[in-house]
């Protein structure tokens, strides 16, 4: 069930600023609102820009759902990596201990109104790109199921 | 008969708890803010992040956040697992 040229056209064009646009949402969600679970669900609405555009049968070619599983199963292991490399560090399970160190994601924030420096928050962006690539899989995954109807129609 | 007779009862019952509960509390003032107060005054500096929500789902709540991944997960599993007993009855017909 393939739309018409213009559609695809405009589904080309506009999948990779959806994917730029959720990564940008993942990647300051510690200076911005969003997060996660938010630019997860942004790059899912591109996946289902392109299935509904393209037949199903073509969109599986690439968008295959072993990758997507396997997306899931990084973003919630390396989430629970994250939380368990504090232990490393000698601190508590889902310590922030990257926070105020002065290495990667480490520049100290004062109280009160700044700029916002992208490399901060310690290891917040890290649990926030892990559940954007979870979420990311997650729900392009179940589109794909959903709509795994479509090659039945048969047009 | 006894049925109109619940109804109304446990409607009253609801209004008087609602009543009750915009009479004595007030919207915008709480009266217990220790944690509020502990979260915007020390979250920026503690955990590096000016969204605050960030700071809270992330960090203060992380096992919240762990879990929610989860249950997203297990939910996933199961819509694949019923999507694909679907599918392979389907290809069973076929054949």
């Amino acid at each position: 069930m393939r739309m018409s040229r213009i559609v695809r056209t405009a589904a080309d064009i506009l999948y990779p600023a959806i994917l730029i646009f959720g990564l940008y949402v993942v990647a300051h969600g510690h200076l911005t609102p969003g997060g996660g679970f938010q630019g997860g669900a942004v790059i899912a609405t591109g996946g289902a820009l392109v299935i509904v555009a393209y037949s199903y049968k073509e969109v599986t070619g690439w968008l295959t759902k072993n990758v997507l599983m396997g997306q899931e199963v990084v973003g919630l292991f390396g989430f629970i990596g994250v939380g368990l490399l504090a232990l490393a560090f000698g601190q508590v399970f889902f310590f922030n201990f990257l926070a105020g160190s002065g290495s990667l994601f480490g520049i100290p924030v004062p109280y009160g109104i700044n700029p916002g420096e992208l490399n901060t928050a310690g290891v917040l962006p890290l649990m926030n790109f892990a559940v954007g690539i979870e979420v990311w899989g997650g729900l392009t995954i179940v589109i794909l199921y959903l709509l795994s109807g479509l090659e039945k129609e048969g047009c | 008969m006894k049925k109109m007779f619940v109804i109304v009862a446990s409607l009253l019952i609801l209004a008087a708890f609602f009543g009750v509960m915009a009479m004595t509390l007030t919207f915008g003032s709480p009266k217990v803010t220790d944690m509020d107060d502990y979260f915007l005054r020390h979250g920026q500096e503690q955990t590096g992040s000016n969204n605050e929500c960030t700071a809270v789902v992330f960090d203060f709540r992380g096992f919240d956040t762990l879990g929610e991944s989860t249950v997203l997960f297990c939910a996933i599993i199961g819509v694949s697992l019923m999507f694909r007993k679907i599918q392979g009855g389907e290809e069973h017909e076929d054949e």
